[in-house]
């Protein structure tokens, strides 16, 4: 039996598959879609799949960089990017998380300077990948809500 | 003309900030703490030497402090160098909407060393982004005490000949109190036994525990410290910080949780040593500083000659 597709395939651009349900719009927002891009964007949200629901992003005409693509590792480890060029898959990577991310995420603690009105990016180091845990460069607070965090 | 500072000079401590004390290897505490020992004399006055002189240092204190705004301005002055700077942010240009980093980057265009106390975490972390000269925290919030932490080795160290063979109860506000924090810290990196008392909602934070616990040490929490002081050979007392309280009535609910006196005392060793950052409010009873097991106010002045040996290795000038 032929399998439907949810959205329509894409003849060029990058598919960024797994990713975890009801995350993919943090997804666009962690890679400035649509604010900072003029492409057809389509969200598919939780399509049953092998490994249980999930979310699917197509964006048309923009190949995602690798290094750009990782900042969204901690909300959605298991993501893979299929980048794709008239309508085959030229490149399948799957996301990793960065040593450190720098203005993705805000601070938890209410009084950590990176919260305070100075020319400062939040940064995090990461402590730990699975789980993902990560520790503020500035005031060392290891936020438990990174998803709800995210800037 | 010390043997040391040729050793320390390959260690590269000019132009080192000092911010945290997770920044320092055992091994370089270990030669900050011997280079404050040949500080004393000149902290006592009994040597002078201004080998500081023509250096300034910035003094940025954004929030109270005595002792250790004090004894920075006397390790500098002792040393032959001058300090600017202010102990109240709210007559400079901090009060007009001023950012941190501004006002770091004019301090730093006007010294050679920066000291800075603020009351948000990660201050210290921040000016030394900013600043080309080396930036020494003085104490960021609820975060690090770096330079506090150095000094209560120190006064271990010179008491008790050593760090690593000690029982140490950190009591009272483990949670607000940046000074316990550095210190568990550095105490479990000498392989110290640490016996943690506070009220329960005064607790240590669970990162400040995992990282004692990656270093090896794993520390007994309790909220008895009848039973605990049988065994000490430390007890470290901090005062329950009102300001660092969101609200009123939590503060009250655990203020005079613990008091040091001579009766709890009775049960002690005799040579355990009481120590306390300062300033105290009633955790220690005025009747303990008569003991031989009272040692905050010496502790206290180990912050000059503490202070001595890092601005002298930071500015990369030694006798």
């Amino acid at each position: 039996m032929k399998k439907e597709l949810k959205i329509p395939r894409i003849k060029n651009g990058t598919v960024i598959d797994h990713i975890k349900a009801g995350n993919a719009i943090k997804v666009l927002h962690i890679l400035g879609i649509p604010k900072k891009s003029t492409s057809v964007v389509s969200v598919a949200m939780n399509v049953k799949s092998k490994l249980g629901n999930k979310d699917i992003v197509k964006v048309e005409n923009r190949e995602i960089e690798h290094s750009e693509v990782n900042k969204i590792a901690l909300i959605a480890p298991k993501a893979t990017i299929n980048i794709i060029r008239n309508y085959e898959v030229a490149k399948k990577y799957k996301v990793e998380i960065p040593d450190e991310i720098e203005g993705i995420v805000s601070c938890s603690n209410p009084t950590c300077i990176s919260n305070a009105n100075e020319p400062v990016k939040s940064r995090f180091k990461i402590i730990s990948r699975d789980p993902p845990i990560i520790r503020c460069y500035y005031c060392e607070r290891e936020p438990e809500d990174i998803s709800e965090r995210i800037i | 003309m010390f043997c040391i500072s040729f050793f320390l000079i390959s260690m590269d401590f000019k132009g080192r900030d000092v911010i945290s004390i997770k920044d320092f290897t055992k091994k370089e505490i270990n030669y900050i703490l011997e280079y404050t020992k040949k500080m004393l004399p000149y902290a006592k006055g009994e040597k002078y030497k201004d080998f500081l002189k023509g250096k300034v240092l910035s003094s940025l204190f954004f929030e109270p402090s005595t002792r250790t705004r004090l004894s920075f301005e006397s390790a500098m002055n002792r040393l032959g160098g001058k300090v600017i700077g202010f102990s109240d942010p709210s007559g400079t240009s901090q009060k007009k909407g001023e950012s941190l980093a501004d006002t770091i980057k004019m301090a730093d265009s006007y010294s050679d060393i920066i000291v800075i106390r603020h009351p948000q975490e990660g201050a210290a972390r921040l000016a030394a982004e900013f600043a080309e000269a080396p930036v020494l925290n003085a104490g960021d919030g609820a975060g690090h005490h770096p330079t506090q932490c150095l000094l209560d080795l120190f006064t271990i160290k010179n008491e008790k000949k050593n760090i690593e063979k000690n029982n140490v109860i950190l009591l009272g506000d483990l949670r607000y109190g940046r000074t316990v924090h550095s210190l568990a810290y550095a105490l479990s990196l000498y392989g110290a036994d640490l016996t943690l008392v506070s009220p329960n909602s005064l607790k240590l934070p669970k990162e400040v525990i995992n990282e004692c616990k990656n270093l090896g040490v794993d520390p007994v929490q309790t909220t008895n410290l009848e039973k605990a002081i049988k065994d000490a050979d430390v007890l470290y007392v901090t005062r329950i910080q009102k300001e660092r309280f969101p609200d009123a009535e939590e503060y009250n609910k655990v203020v005079g949780s613990y008091k040091i006196n001579n009766e709890l005392l009775k049960n002690a060793k005799k040579n355990l040593i009481v120590m306390h950052p300062l300033p105290r409010v009633v955790e220690i009873d005025p009747e303990v500083d008569k003991t031989s097991h009272a040692l905050y106010f010496k502790q206290a002045f180990n912050g000059v000659p503490t202070r001595m040996a890092l601005l002298s290795l930071s500015s990369g000038v030694t006798p």
